[in-house]
């Protein structure tokens, strides 16, 4: 029977590589550049390779789709403190990749402490991309009242204004939080580890895979963890809450691939910004226009965030504002404005060996053997509802965090994916099957906003600066 | 493929069921006379409802079923309901006018996972809750409903287990504890964890001396309290209010001719209780449990008002008692055929029956076996009706649905 291990693209992957460098595997292909998912081992034939988010890794393993799998100890916890019995076992500290989990707030909360928290009868909002280790956080602390923001990234932008706290991750030592984030308590220390599941243990002779680990181990070194950015130098600008709002505009930013466009747009709108993209990471640029100020977020995060108030505008994909509008359809958000740039198209995947052209032929089909048609997406909440709406009957969906093609054919039936050119998909020998939405940067913000006046002639000469920009009459009034 | 149900949940056919509403029908019954009224409150609650008070413990709370609603993108998260009397104080607080005795009662679910397959997720309790008084009278009234409504559902031998979280307390605040360790460390001092208990010991050796008397020993009477008065007066006289308590509630049972068995350990999960605790026993099975939680409504900002109360756990107590007596025993309506006209007479035969009190319902020709105890043909023709029994039996032809009933008269089912 072949063994299964699923291995971490990301900040652990070069040491995992050294790792298995020295233990004999002559792994092809399993380095930054990594053209392909699937690793053949010179040395055990019988070895199945396949790198993944290192967040997926923990769920994959549980689940029983791989028999071992390595990553970091943080992201075993996130699954582990929410299901106690998962089917996982920890099997090794390998040693690098280390770091720890802190509660933090913003160095300028000076009231801030965790007996104050405790008192406090107001919300407690905690932004993280640990939402699981974030509400145990929050229940063992016997807050009254915290509700959590599940984020994909940046949670240490979000204290003060944005959050009371978030838990990030950083050095060991707690100095390096970025940000301005002050630590409150630590909540574990991580390191990478190699984790394998209960019943393959339990069934599957592994010995061989195990001992060449085993033998390598003394010579690793435990180098120290690279991709904490370097701190914020210069203070953030003062990013208006509460009362402070009501006139001043605030914006979201996306971070990524997709600030070059965002700048462009911006400077075509004659709006000039500094520090944006940041080389120090700061997240609060500086916007020349008078009363609008800016935060850097990660686009999947805005459309809630702009719906809990805590920005008037943001820059994000339609895709995103899907999703959100597919969990909460009665949420107040809403496009203002087509951007036209960063287009894609959303649409549903499947493996090129399935006889399937189509949703209802996949339907049809089933699985077959009566099990879940397993649906793997970043877009939950959209794949969700067209599983539903196309009554897919008894199907699963699997959350994953990107690299969702290297999912077909074994670890799902059906992607619901962003496309460009489709090359992606082509490479990895998937078809598209249907095409659910074209989507394109839009500019976002509430429907009906009860503004004062002077936010809202702010907020509509930003809209008509922007639409101008993109070549569009404004009929915003 | 069958579909299966959920894991952790449990279905109720009709035996089951009719045994449910047995002994909901004696509580409800009981609980009227008593003058309590019926409430019920919705199954999604706001999961702030349970952590803002404290009294659920993380452990609890890590088990309930939270999600978020279709407009929860504040994050606010809603649980299923994971405890019955949170929201009825809840409710006492939003309706009661401002310090008013409310005597409630409620049959409802509460939800909380559990992983060995021991239990349900989804169980049943009968709850009471007496909201406003803070005498010894109010918890002994309690005990009373509890009991009687056991008694007449037909179960014996129930025996009454009594502990007093006052005592706990002052116990655990004797070896230093803060509130926040006190419920683990009683835990684990029950569980018998050595390390914890000689941890306590050395530091207070006086008082852990006293320890394990307080928790082997189980008493039979006030006496046995008022031993440990004694001893407790000398060494630890943060005792006293607590046991002096205790001794009134005790010596009022035993003048009413309660039995009871005082058993300090039985107090486990205290953390909800300030007084009282008691707990009621269908041989090892617990089947019901209750006490005084004066601190709930107060930390839920309801003002400074006592409450205590109780429930009662359907899902044991379905399989002892003995099952009641099926519904009252059917008619079996038979036509030649569904014309219009038939049909009518048939439908107009059942309609009598039913105003008379009893059970009748069509043949409706299905393959599946029925079981009936008379069996009535309605036909186009004289004689209107055929009765007979079960097995066609005494066949007797009648003109009316009148004389139908005349001749059922003396075997009325109900």
């Amino acid at each position: 029977m072949p063994v299964r291990i699923a291995l971490p693209k990301g900040r652990l992957l070069t040491e995992t590589a050294a790792l298995l460098e020295k233990a004999g595997w002559q792994l092809s292909g399993y380095d930054t550049s990594l053209r392909n998912y699937r690793l053949p081992s010179g040395r055990f034939p019988n070895l199945l390779v396949k790198v993944f988010q290192e967040k997926d890794i923990p769920i994959q393993v549980a689940i029983g789709n791989y028999d071992l799998g390595i990553c970091g100890l943080d992201w075993i916890e996130e699954l582990s403190v929410k299901y106690a019995n998962t089917a996982l076992m920890r099997v090794k500290n390998l040693g690098y990749g280390s770091g720890a989990l802190y509660i933090a707030g913003s160095r300028t909360q000076v009231a801030l402490s965790i007996d104050a928290l405790r008192a406090q009868d107001e919300t407690v909002r905690i932004a993280s991309e640990y939402p699981n280790i974030a509400e145990s956080f929050a229940l063992n602390l016997r807050l009254r009242r915290f509700s959590i923001y599940p984020v994909w990234g940046a949670a240490e932008a979000y204290p003060p204004e944005s959050a009371t706290l978030a838990l990030v991750s950083g050095s060991r030592d707690g100095k390096s939080l970025n940000n301005g984030l002050a630590p409150l308590n630590k909540v574990i220390d991580y390191s990478a580890f190699l984790i394998a599941n209960r019943q393959s243990w339990k069934q599957k002779d592994i010995s061989e895979i195990l001992a060449t680990l085993e033998k390598v181990r003394p010579d690793i070194k435990y180098a120290p963890s690279s991709t904490t950015p370097a701190s914020l130098k210069v203070p953030p600008p003062p990013f208006p809450i509460g009362k402070e709002a009501t006139d001043i505009v605030r914006i979201a930013l996306p971070d990524g691939h997709q600030q070059k466009f965002t700048v462009e747009l911006l400077n075509r709108a004659g709006i000039q910004i500094d520090d944006y993209p940041s080389d120090t990471g700061n997240r609060r640029p500086n916007v020349k226009l008078e009363g609008v100020v800016a935060k850097v977020i990660r686009p999947q995060d805005m459309p809630l965030q702009v719906a809990n108030g805590n920005f008037d505008m943001a820059i994000t994909g339609r895709d995103w504002l899907t999703d959100h509008l597919a969990a909460f359809p009665s949420s107040p958000v809403r496009e203002l404005l087509d951007l036209k740039f960063g287009w894609v198209r959303i649409v549903a995947v499947i493996s090129k060996n399935v006889p399937a052209d189509n949703i209802y032929a996949l339907r049809q089909q089933g699985m077959g053997d009566g099990s879940s048609i397993r649906v793997a997406s970043e877009y939950i909440n959209l794949a969700d509802k067209y599983a539903r709406e196309n009554h897919l009957g008894m199907y699963r969906i699997i959350p994953t965090w990107g690299a969702t093609e290297a999912f077909l054919p074994e670890d799902a039936d059906l992607l619901i994916e962003n496309t460009e050119t489709g090359s992606t998909i082509a490479r990895h020998n998937l078809k598209i099957i249907d095409t659910l939405f074209e989507s394109t940067a839009h500019l976002i913000g509430i429907k009906d906003g009860k503004h004062n006046r002077v936010k809202q002639a702010r907020i509509n000469s930003l809209i008509k600066m922007l639409a101008s920009a993109v070549g569009e009459k404004q009929e915003h009034t | 493929m069958r579909i299966q149900k959920c894991k952790g949940t449990r279905d109720l056919p009709p035996e089951e069921m009719r045994r449910f509403r047995q002994i909901e029908g004696v509580f409800r019954n009981t609980c009227l006379k008593w003058g309590y009224q019926e409430i019920r409150t919705p199954t999604i609650e706001y999961l702030h409802l349970f952590t803002s008070t404290g009294t659920l413990t993380p452990g609890t709370l890590s088990k309930v079923y939270s999600f978020l609603d279709w407009d929860g993108w504040s994050g606010e998260r809603v649980v299923l309901r994971p405890d019955g009397t949170i929201p009825v104080a809840r409710l006492y607080i939003d309706s009661a006018t401002k310090e008013m005795l409310a005597r409630l009662f409620y049959v409802t679910n509460i939800f909380i996972f559990e992983e060995t397959g021991k239990e349900t997720r989804e169980k049943w309790q009968c709850g009471a809750e007496l909201i406003g008084a803070n005498s010894i009278s109010a918890d002994v009234e309690l005990i009373t409903i509890a009991l009687e409504t056991l008694k007449n559902t037909g179960l014996k031998n129930i025996e009454l287990k009594l502990s007093h979280a006052g005592i706990i307390r002052a116990l655990l605040t004797g070896f230093g504890l803060s509130p926040e360790e006190q419920g683990k460390v009683f835990d684990q001092i029950l569980d018998g964890n050595v390390a914890v208990l000689s941890r306590l010991k050395g530091q207070t050796p006086e008082l852990a001396r006293l320890l394990t008397p307080l928790l082997d020993l189980k008493g039979e009477s006030s006496g046995f309290l008022k031993n440990l008065k004694a001893v407790f007066n000398h060494n630890l006289p943060e005792f006293t209010p607590a046991l002096d308590n205790f001794i009134t509630i005790t010596d009022l049972l035993t003048a009413m001719g309660q039995k009871y068995e005082i058993d300090i350990a039985s107090g486990r999960g205290f953390e909800y209780y300030t007084g009282l605790i008691f707990q009621l026993f269908a041989g090892e099975l617990k089947v019901g449990g209750g006490g005084r939680y004066n601190a709930l409504i107060p930390l839920m900002g309801g003002g400074n008002i006592p409450a205590s109360g109780f429930a009662l756990y359907l899902d044991p107590l379905i399989g002892l008692i003995e099952p009641p007596r099926a519904t009252a025993e059917r008619i079996l309506i038979t036509v030649q055929d569904e014309q219009p006209g038939l049909m009518k007479s048939a439908f107009q035969a059942m309609k009598q029956l039913h105003e008379a009190g009893f059970v009748a319902s069509l043949n409706l020709n299905a393959k599946t076996k029925e079981t009936y105890k008379w069996r009535l043909e309605v036909r186009r023709k004289a004689p209107r009706f055929i009765l007979s029994g079960k097995s066609g039996k005494r066949q007797q032809e009648v003109a009316t649905i009148d004389d139908v009933l005349k001749l059922l008269g003396g075997q009325r089912a109900r």
